[in-house]
């Protein structure tokens, strides 16, 4: 096996893999990021063989780490970084406990976080991902980190994981060279990997207080709802993939989170609608 | 890393770990987590200087199996409830009844499944109240259920639609097709009450259940864990118990374990240096190294190693619990379905 180090925002990954390429690419995309302090981790993702003779011929990884699922489909060696990504997501969602963790997107803007999480096709990503090119600081597309004990959002910027059209929007505004390879008809659609700005890179152990929560929903007609916080917090677990493990603390963080975070769903048809709804709420902020 | 001595070691002797360096220390929490050991791991270390994102994780592997010792105990509290009208001794096994008893084995330990076990001859009760109060047959296909019935130490297991939690229902320790044929009549009979109503097995019958479990009952997966057990039930009940070692020989007889028994106290002295009373672990057999290659066969990335071993230790688990010919019909049924082998 050979293997990488990352360190991203608070975690700091080992990615052992049978074969070279995914390591690459992975080296490439992440030359920016820190090296973990004195070689040490929390995790370590697997990219393995599904069988021995599929190491050489069809080549098909395995997703295997300290945390795994029993279920978990191989994928060809051409996505090998799809699968790395993915076998950090899976190490986060299984065994990561030092904060909250919420399926969601986070920007940040003089130190306070907007926090967007929704369904996957609602455009949280794509949001976050062009807000960063607009003045904002990225936090993160994957998981919001909430933090236990102070409240507040600590960033994990990992490559942006961007989908089908939203590949071709921002090639549009940033520059090349940031994008990983593309991946065409993965069991998430076409995929390629942006490199997050570099100011998100530098600043990722810099947290944010939460100032604003939103529902986006892509593909309605501009608008602004409130929610009741019995169904934002009921929506907040479903988004979490550790609510249930933490026990009592996470609960003690979620409800202290649905009761200061001022919340609404929002619908939109393009980004520059989105900017628009968000600045109107942002500027009216305590 | 070639094996999973390091952790065998860090356990045996917390204040090794001072000498680790930072790749090492990766390995090491791979082998931890992979055996399932990683909480003991962290009780273990809990007075020993470790970096501060190894702490992080061990403190993080602390919460997670105190969460999973409130839900163990919850878990058993509400099988409990369900069986409140059978009036036969409901005995906790495995990881709930050593958090139920505190026992040090508890400290840390992952705990899956609730086991319990009750008397053969009221399985049907059992059975009947556990459906009532909502839980629901895992394996529908009638050859697994009728191959349980038959041939198993447990009732096909059940799961519990709300809770998703698993509950494996025994009568005995190890599967009827088996050689040793443990007497569960006496395990029922000597089983000590909790205040709450349950009851675990007395000390000796707990120690050899683990040492079945070990030895007699599979290939060995999630063997360093079992030993472990077996080193800390060993540890505790002959420290408070003088006659422990006496009652542990004879029980091991009456069951039929006494060369299970020698061969696990051997193989626990060797790897935590157990205290072991050398009449019962008798002389050291040249097989003993290739358990122990068996039981530390683990890479620093957390992979199985050693497949030729692994594979010879899954076919004699299979050997060890039926007969040839019962082993090859059973083979065959199960090919024949299309299905992985194993029961």
């Amino acid at each position: 096996m050979h293997h990488i180090l990352l360190n991203v925002g608070p975690a700091a990954f080992r990615i052992a893999s049978a074969w070279r390429q995914p390591l690459e690419e992975l080296e490439a995309l992440y030359q920016d990021y820190p090296a973990p302090v004195d070689r040490q981790v929390d995790f370590t993702v697997r990219l393995e063989p599904e069988k021995p003779w599929r190491r050489h011929i069809r080549p098909s990884v395995h997703i295997g780490g300290d945390f795994w699922l029993p279920d978990a489909a191989p994928l060809p060696l051409a996505q090998g970084l799809l699968a790395a990504e993915m076998g950090m997501n899976l190490q986060m969602a299984l065994g990561w406990r030092r904060h909250l963790l919420l399926h969601a997107s986070s920007v940040e803007k003089d130190g306070k976080a907007l926090v967007m999480t929704g369904l996957s096709g609602s455009g949280k990503s794509t949001l976050s991902a062009m807000l960063a090119e607009r003045g904002w600081r990225f936090m993160g597309d994957e998981f919001a980190l909430l933090s236990l004990d102070t409240g507040e959002i600590c960033a994990f910027p990992r490559l942006i994981s961007l989908k089908n059209q939203a590949v071709e929007a921002m090639r549009q505004v940033a520059p090349a060279d940031r994008f990983g390879p593309e991946m065409n008809a993965t069991p998430k659609g076409d995929i390629r990997h942006l490199v997050p700005p570099v100011e998100a890179i530098a600043r990722m152990d810099e947290p944010a207080r939460p100032a604003l929560l939103l529902f986006p929903r892509f593909g309605h007609a501009p608008a602004l709802r409130d929610m009741g916080q019995a169904e934002i917090f009921v929506r907040l677990t479903q988004a979490s993939t550790n609510y249930v493990a933490l026990g009592e603390s996470g609960f003690r963080a979620l409800t202290r989170f649905v009761d200061q975070v001022p919340t609404r769903a929002m619908d939109y048809q393009s980004i520059d609608q989105a900017e628009e709804l968000i600045d109107s709420l942002w500027s009216r902020l305590p | 890393m070639r094996d999973a001595r390091m952790l065998v070691d860090a356990l045996r002797e917390p204040a090794r770990v001072e000498a680790l360096a930072g790749s090492q220390w990766a390995d090491l929490i791979s082998i931890a987590r992979a055996e399932s050991l990683i909480g003991t791991l962290a009780h273990r270390l809990e007075s020993v200087a470790v970096p501060d994102r190894v702490r992080a994780i061990l403190q993080d592997a602390v919460g997670a199996h105190a969460l999973a010792r409130q839900q163990a105990l919850w878990e058993a509290d509400c099988a409990r409830r369900a069986l409140a009208d059978y009036s036969g001794k409901i005995i906790l096994m495995k990881g709930t009844a050593y958090v139920a008893a505190n026992l040090s084995a508890g400290e840390g330990r992952s705990i899956g499944d609730l086991d319990i076990m009750v008397d053969r001859k009221d399985l049907p009760e059992v059975e009947a109240a556990l459906l009532d109060a909502g839980w629901e047959w895992v394996k529908p296909d009638p050859y697994d259920d009728q191959y349980y019935r038959e041939h198993m130490h447990e009732l096909p297991p059940l799961i519990h639609r709300e809770r998703d939690r698993m509950i494996d229902v025994h009568h005995t320790i190890l599967p009827l097709t088996a050689g040793p044929t443990p007497d569960a009549a006496a395990i029922l009979e000597s089983a000590v009450a909790l205040d709450n109503g349950l009851y675990i097995m007395a000390q000796a019958d707990m120690v050899l259940h683990s040492i079945a479990h070990l030895f007699a009952d599979g290939d060995l997966a999630g063997g360093l864990r079992n030993l472990w057990d077996i080193n800390h039930l060993l540890r505790d009940f002959s420290d408070a118990n003088g006659s422990f070692w006496n009652e542990l020989g004879f029980r091991a007889e009456k069951h039929g374990l006494t060369p299970e028994l020698a061969r696990a106290l051997r193989l626990s002295a060797a790897l935590f240096d157990t205290p072991v009373d050398p009449s019962l672990a008798g002389k050291a057999a040249m097989s003993d190294a290739f358990y122990v290659r068996r039981l530390l066969a683990r890479d620093g990335y957390g992979r199985e190693a050693r497949k030729f071993t692994r594979m010879a230790f899954y076919v004699r688990s299979h050997w060890l619990r039926m007969p040839p010919l019962m082993l090859a019909r059973h083979l065959w049924t199960k090919w024949r379905k299309g299905g992985k082998t194993g029961s």
